[in-house]
């Protein structure tokens, strides 16, 4: 490869030789094609190099996304992603930073740091992989499992009801809140590209089929529907829609993107401090011998 | 030898730590040397706040029981301290405050109030009276005020403090010195000007004593060193933002307590898997769990030691001074990037908010080392195996390289895996970094020693009982050793050290002998142990009573 080579690329280069250990039926294949596509697509439209994307992973199935595309990654933590493409993207203004998450990955493990990341519309983007379930650990409920639900450690099923995890970001300052699913994946691709174009912090909860552990296709077919195009900049109208289902009864589950505001980008006050790389040894001696 | 010792004591809120830091700048404005230990119970206003001022005409590091001025602004700053009063003791109290005075007694309120001057300015009268007690001229104390005080209050702390000055009588005279005055700056300060002298770009923190005052300083000066300063949420969220700052390409090192360190050791064993270098601050104190918050300990040694799941190599230095706090800061972020390990400086209290005349230009820096970055042929391998285990960085945005960072077992282009010869070759790859870092410590000054090696006795300490050591091992003509570093441990230049050593004790401010046990475990004697465990620091003539009963 050559520095001299242009921006785009096609989308099949972007597949690593990693070998793909999802179950037969996984919502993350699509999830995966998508994110791939969006990206090679973005490359050749905006002209972002190929290099300047990261990838994040949480712990779950979901993480292994990272390992199956040949882009700049982070594999971390269960829940931690957040604050290390904060980070990132900190330290380079140039990077596209996108953490793959889970939904007990980051719902639960991690929620301070999706709170926080919102709070200060972090420039990053957040796609949850929202299968409602623990797959890699076998089954148990996580934050959006709905009311009842009987997963290996709650046997007599949950008494608790979901977060609606769209309505706790827009209440934490999100700037940008859709929601995919995974079989409509021309729709879903359209949401990432968007989203990681928004400047500040955006949010995709994709509701995700876990084929093994709760396979709600059918569900999410019969209620899932494409929100007509429109006004996202109000907060109020947003949180209308988002309550227009909360995870837990049955009701036509609204897809799409929500809310997307422009707000000053946190990342962005720091930038002069440290722009033109000064001789910070000259700048130590100054401050020892100004003392006060 | 001139030397000088005095304890100044009030309520929490009444500025006991600036008053004793300007004491401090008197006495550095004549050329001694400095020393400041300062006591505060976890509160925000009453209590009973206390700073015992040491000057001296050598370098010191330690405070002793004895006071030649004590100023007292209330009742228990007498009471609590009568073991630090003596028949030269000359005491200054707040007459407005204080019943059973002796002393000279200062109206302060009513100074105060015929001056016009806001209540805080009780500690310029305190700062004047022990002026003219002292034979210090009032010029001195008036430039000492010109350089502490902000423009806008300064007439009233002048005036003030000039009727401290005329409200008292000269005791004995401290003659003023050839040294030059020092800047008297604190642990943290120092910590904090040692990590961006070592190429600092950002440093992370949450707010936890005793290392809070670092996050405050490098948040203060953060234009002036042209460093960003970020407060997250919580620690976990401290150690990722370095971890991923660190990942792209920018220095970064964190700060925290006991507690605090906790939250990180997951991250601690991220940044040792996927080997992004990150520098941690730990500032000790007494445990277990919130323990006695503002007190001091060195309790945490086994704990950074160990901390973090797995097997992974990692730079523990404890440095006992400013001096040492400065070289060791630099070189430990350094020595991070260069072995991509993290790296722990642990202080505790006692260093870290003690403070003291600071000499930069005496401080003997260990040589300048850079990170290994990939030189740009071939595919690039983020883990690629090597002999020294070092692989080279590059990091993400850089033309037609992918840069994948990962916290499970990897290969080497940093894919998972879980191939049984891919995670010994992996495995032994990053032990083969620890075996490079201990090979290059062996050139650094990693165990300091004092006093004469025939002395037949030999005092062991680590981290800031280092000078209240060396001070009362000159009493027994005993001789002092130091590690600086204690992982990985330098165990031949302790071998070195501790020829001829005779009768070891080994002095810690914690109950169980943390660093004997680490001697034992790398199959040296420590001697016996002399311990303390009260959350304050060994008072020389306090250490010295007690080795008195091992060594003599």
């Amino acid at each position: 490869m050559t520095p001299a080579q242009p921006a785009g690329r096609p989308a099949g280069d972007l597949v690593s030789p990693a070998e793909n250990t999802w179950c037969p039926g996984c919502g993350n294949f699509s999830i995966e094609h998508m994110m791939k596509s969006a990206i090679a697509e973005l490359s050749e439209e905006e002209g972002i190099p190929i290099e300047n994307f990261v990838l994040l992973g949480g712990i779950g199935c979901h993480g292994k996304l990272v390992d199956y595309l040949n882009v700049n990654s982070f594999y971390g933590i269960h829940g931690r992603s957040v604050p290390a493409a904060t980070g990132i993207r900190l330290a380079n203004p140039d990077l596209k930073v996108i953490c793959h998450v889970g939904d007990g990955d980051i719902y639960a493990e991690g929620l301070d740091h999706l709170l926080f990341a919102a709070k200060r519309n972090s420039d990053i983007t957040v796609v949850v992989h929202d299968n409602r379930v623990y797959g890699l650990t076998t089954g148990q409920y996580t934050p959006t499992s709905p009311t009842g639900f009987r997963g290996r450690s709650t046997p007599g099923g949950i008494t608790e009801h979901p977060l609606n995890p769209l309505e706790v970001m827009l209440a934490a300052g999100a700037t940008h809140i859709a929601r995919g699913y995974t079989r409509k994946v021309q729709h879903l691709k359209g949401l990432f590209k968007e989203a990681i174009m928004h400047r500040g912090f955006s949010l995709i909860d994709v509701l995700q089929i876990c084929a093994t552990y709760f396979n709600l296709t059918d569900y999410y077919n019969e209620h899932a529907y494409e929100m007509k195009e429109g006004e996202t900049s109000r907060f109020e109208s947003a949180l209308g829609k988002i309550r227009e289902w909360d995870y837990d009864r049955e009701a036509p589950i609204p897809l799409g993107t929500f809310y997307s505001v422009d707000k000053p980008i946190y990342e962005e006050k720091f930038r002069a401090l440290t722009a033109d790389r000064p001789d910070r040894r000259a700048l130590v001696r100054k401050v020892i011998e100004e003392w006060r | 030898m001139a030397e000088y010792s005095i304890l100044i004591g009030g309520k929490a809120g009444e500025g006991i730590n600036t008053a004793g830091l300007s004491i401090a700048g008197l006495f550095s404005r004549l050329g001694y040397r400095t020393y400041m230990y300062f006591d505060y119970p976890s509160l925000i206003r009453g209590g009973h706040n206390f700073a015992i001022i040491r000057a001296s005409e050598k370098a010191i590091g330690a405070h002793r029981t004895p006071a030649d001025v004590l100023l007292a602004f209330d009742q228990n700053s007498i009471e609590n301290h009568r073991e630090s009063i003596h028949g030269g003791t000359t005491v200054v109290h707040d007459a407005s405050q204080v019943v059973r005075g002796e002393g000279y007694g200062l109206p302060l309120d009513t100074i105060v109030k015929e001056e016009k001057a806001p209540p805080i300015t009780k500690n310029s009268a305190m700062l004047g009276a022990l002026a003219r007690v002292a034979g210090i001229g009032r010029d001195v104390l008036e430039d000492v005020l010109r350089e502490s005080v902000p423009a806008k209050h300064l007439e009233a702390n002048l005036r003030v403090a000039g009727r401290g000055y005329d409200a008292v009588e000269g005791v004995f005279t401290v003659e003023p010195l050839d040294g030059p005055a020092l800047p008297v700056l604190t642990g943290n300060e120092v910590a904090g000007l040692g990590l961006v002298h070592g190429g600092l770009d950002s440093y992370v923190a949450y707010p936890m004593t005793p290392t809070s005052s670092l996050l405050h300083f490098l948040a203060n000066r953060a234009e002036d060193l042209s460093i960003r300063v970020i407060h997250p949420e919580n620690e976990i969220s401290v150690i990722m933002m370095a971890l991923g700052l660190a990942y792209a390409g920018e220095r970064a090192a964190v700060g925290t307590a006991g507690g605090g360190f906790c939250l990180m050791t997951e991250g601690l064993s991220l940044a040792g898997m996927s080997e992004i270098p990150v520098t941690i601050v730990v500032g000790q104190r007494p445990g277990p769990s919130t323990g006695i918050p503002t007190y001091t300990a060195q309790t945490d040694l086994h704990f950074v030691l160990n901390a973090g799941q797995g097997e992974f190599p990692r730079l523990v230095v404890a440095p006992g001074d400013l001096a040492e706090t400065y070289s060791w800061s630099a070189t430990a972020l350094a020595l991070s990037w260069k072995y991509q390990v993290p790296s722990i400086i642990l202080t505790d209290k006692t260093l870290a908010e003690g403070a003291c005349s600071f000499d930069l230009g005496a401080v003997a820096m260990h040589p300048d080392r850079k990170p290994e970055i990939w030189d740009g042929t071939g595919e690039y391998r983020r883990y690629a195996r090597t002999k020294s285990g070092v692989s080279p960085l590059t990091f993400p945005g850089r033309a037609g390289t992918i840069v994948k960072a990962n916290s499970y077992a990897h290969d080497e282009a940093g894919f998972t895996t879980e191939a049984a010869g891919e995670v010994t070759a992996l495995q032994e790859k990053m032990l083969r970094k620890g075996e490079s870092l201990k090979e290059e410590l062996s050139t650094y000054p990693t165990v300091r020693t004092y006093g004469a090696r025939d002395a037949g006795r030999t005092i062991v300490c680590w981290g800031s009982e280092k000078w209240a050591c060396i001070e009362a091992a000159e009493e027994f003509g005993a001789r002092v050793v130091q590690p600086l570093v204690l992982a990985p441990f330098p165990a031949r230049a302790w071998k070195e050290a501790m020829i001829g050593a005779g009768n070891v004790v080994c002095v810690e401010n914690n109950a169980t002998g943390q660093l004997a046990r680490l001697l034992r475990q790398q199959g040296f004697d420590p001697g016996r142990s002399v311990l303390k465990y009260d959350g304050r620091p060994f008072a020389v003539d306090e250490l010295a009573a007690r080795l008195k009963e091992v060594i003599a």
